[in-house]
């Protein structure tokens, strides 16, 4: 069992407000999991600007990279939340600093890039999670967050979700795979590396794959009702908006919410009952085995 | 009347109280506020009392209902009225996945639409869906009725015994062992007490209703035991 909210704002006036709705929805979520948590923002960027969000074992070694950092790159920005850290690089040397990052600080992982979002992560109880890093004041257009209770692999801030699927792109799950072990293999077939024993992480690198071999989002979101075994209910953050998918036997909880002002997703109604105007919202559960999109 | 905010006074603690009520007790209606999808709200109740509730409920409302009346003024999750025994379960709004799970009495009303495995495995309970049904209900439905105004989804009454499934519009695939069966006049006798007892009298016609249910090929039927169902 594991919690999944999800936030996309229509009306630009709720942007301050994102980190806060978002942090209350999650809070909801405990109950379904109680181990770790982690979220996404989408909040100020653009194109000139990559954003690397980056995490440490701890907040000082998180600060010895960054000195580092800012002494090999000189136009880099940072901005520190507990054991993560957002590096804004200029947008022409992004390449060359994913490839400085993983040669001079192998101590310190990339947890997401693109221009807008911002990803976190960590063991504990998700209201605890969520105080650390500062979620409730951040802003931004939209936010997926996930509330995780393991099944299929250890309790670790790498088993903990949201995972990156590519520039401005990440994947929450609820549910489990059965299959992840041998898609696993392939996938390292097809240069993927893995963190952990982790399905969730074979099912963003799987969506990385099919992007990689020239599929759109929505057409490797339908791949995987075919290639993925197992039940799950799929959120996926991408830059503009997020992407809803429930396996075919849909035992795994989703509920949708509408207003004017905004589109929600919660695992159950009680993450959504936070949000204003929820009573004269359009509640509605999506279907199986189909893909949905909100975005601007 | 007891008033009961949920804003404010433990789910448990409304529980403990309906749990206590006498077949005899005075405090025959009460009226529940803020339930903000909270789960198994007023379930286990034992006592011929209304319980109505102002919003949407979480998992499992109503669950293993007996004698009582629950009314949600919203939208309800997972389980409604799972294991009924008797009473009446009315959901105004939707209704999550497993609608009437297990029932082996009463009647459940739910008026839009009701997601995937509605009457899975029921019992005796009678279900009157005014909106669709999603994919595999009725599934191992043994015994009762399920009644849909609107669309049912795939595989419906898959491994069905002798549950009886009426279904107004369409219907997206019929599971193993379920097939078409004609309706006698005896079947809209049937449905139009049954729409009596929900309060859906003359709201539609039941000759509209087409009736699913067991070809019997899939489990060992006896003609000697169909008064069991």
């Amino acid at each position: 069992m594991c919690g999944i909210v999800g936030l996309f704002l229509k009306d630009p006036s709720l942007e301050p407000e994102l980190g806060r709705l978002t942090a209350a929805m999650l809070a909801t979520m405990s109950d379904r999991g109680p181990d770790s948590a982690g979220f996404a923002v989408y909040g100020a960027g653009g194109s000139d600007t990559a954003k690397f969000t980056l995490r440490g074992k701890s907040a000082a070694a998180v600060d010895a990279a960054v000195e580092r950092i800012k002494a090999a790159f000189t136009g880099a920005t940072a901005t520190h939340h507990d054991t993560h850290v957002v590096v804004g690089i200029p947008a022409g040397e992004a390449d060359g600093f994913a490839a400085w990052l993983a040669a001079e600080a192998p101590e310190i992982d990339l947890v997401g890039r693109g221009h807008r979002m911002e990803l976190y992560k960590e063991v504990g109880a998700p209201a605890k999670v969520a105080e650390r890093f500062g979620l409730a004041a951040m802003a931004g257009t939209h936010a997926i967050g996930h509330t995780r209770m393991a099944t299929e692999s250890a309790v670790t801030t790498d088993g903990a979700h949201p995972y990156s699927t590519g520039a401005d792109q990440c994947l929450v799950h609820n549910g489990s795979l059965s299959n992840h072990n041998n898609l696993r293999r392939v996938l390292r077939r097809e240069g993927f590396d893995f963190e952990t024993e982790n399905d969730t992480e074979v099912a963003a690198a799987y969506l990385s794959w099919k992007l990689r071999e020239g599929q759109s989002l929505g057409e490797a979101l339908k791949g995987s009702l075919t290639d993925l075994d197992g039940f799950y209910t799929f959120v996926v953050g991408t830059e503009n908006g997020f992407g809803v998918l429930r396996d075919g036997i849909a035992c795994k909880p989703a509920v949708m919410a509408e207003t004017d002002r905004y589109v929600a997703f919660g695992s159950e109604y009680r993450a959504l009952a936070v949000l204003p105007d929820i009573g004269t919202a359009r509640v509605w559960e999506p279907e199986p085995s189909t893909v949905y999109f909100w975005e601007r | 009347m007891p008033e009961v905010d949920l804003a404010t006074t433990p789910l448990r603690e409304l529980n403990a109280a309906l749990h206590r009520l006498k077949p005899d007790t005075n405090e025959r209606h009460w009226l529940i506020a803020n339930p903000a999808g909270k789960h198994a709200v007023a379930a286990g109740l034992d006592a011929p009392v209304t319980v109505e509730v102002n919003g949407p409920v979480g998992y499992y409302c109503a669950g293993m209902n007996k004698l009582a009346t629950v009314l949600v003024h919203g939208s309800a999750g997972t389980g409604v009225a799972e294991n009924m025994m008797s009473g009446f379960v009315h959901v105004a709004g939707d209704a999550s996945q497993a609608a009437g799970a297990t029932g082996r009495g009463g009647l459940l009303r739910i008026d839009g639409n009701a997601a995937s495995r509605c009457g899975i495995s029921m019992k005796g309970i009678d279900i009157v869906v005014r909106g669709s049904v999603g994919h595999m209900s009725a599934f191992m439905a043994q015994a009762g009725n399920l009644v849909v105004f609107g669309d049912a989804g795939d595989a419906l009454g898959d491994s069905i015994y002798e549950a009886r499934l009426f279904v107004r519009g369409s219907v997206a695939s019929l599971g193993a062992d379920c097939i078409e069966k004609p309706m006698k006049d005896e079947h809209k006798a049937a449905l139009h007490a049954l729409f009596e007892r929900a309060g859906l009298d003359g709201s539609v016609d039941p000759s509209e209703f087409r009736r699913y249910g067991s070809a019997r090929k899939l489990y060992n039927f006896h003609v000697d035991h169909a008064g069991a169902y």
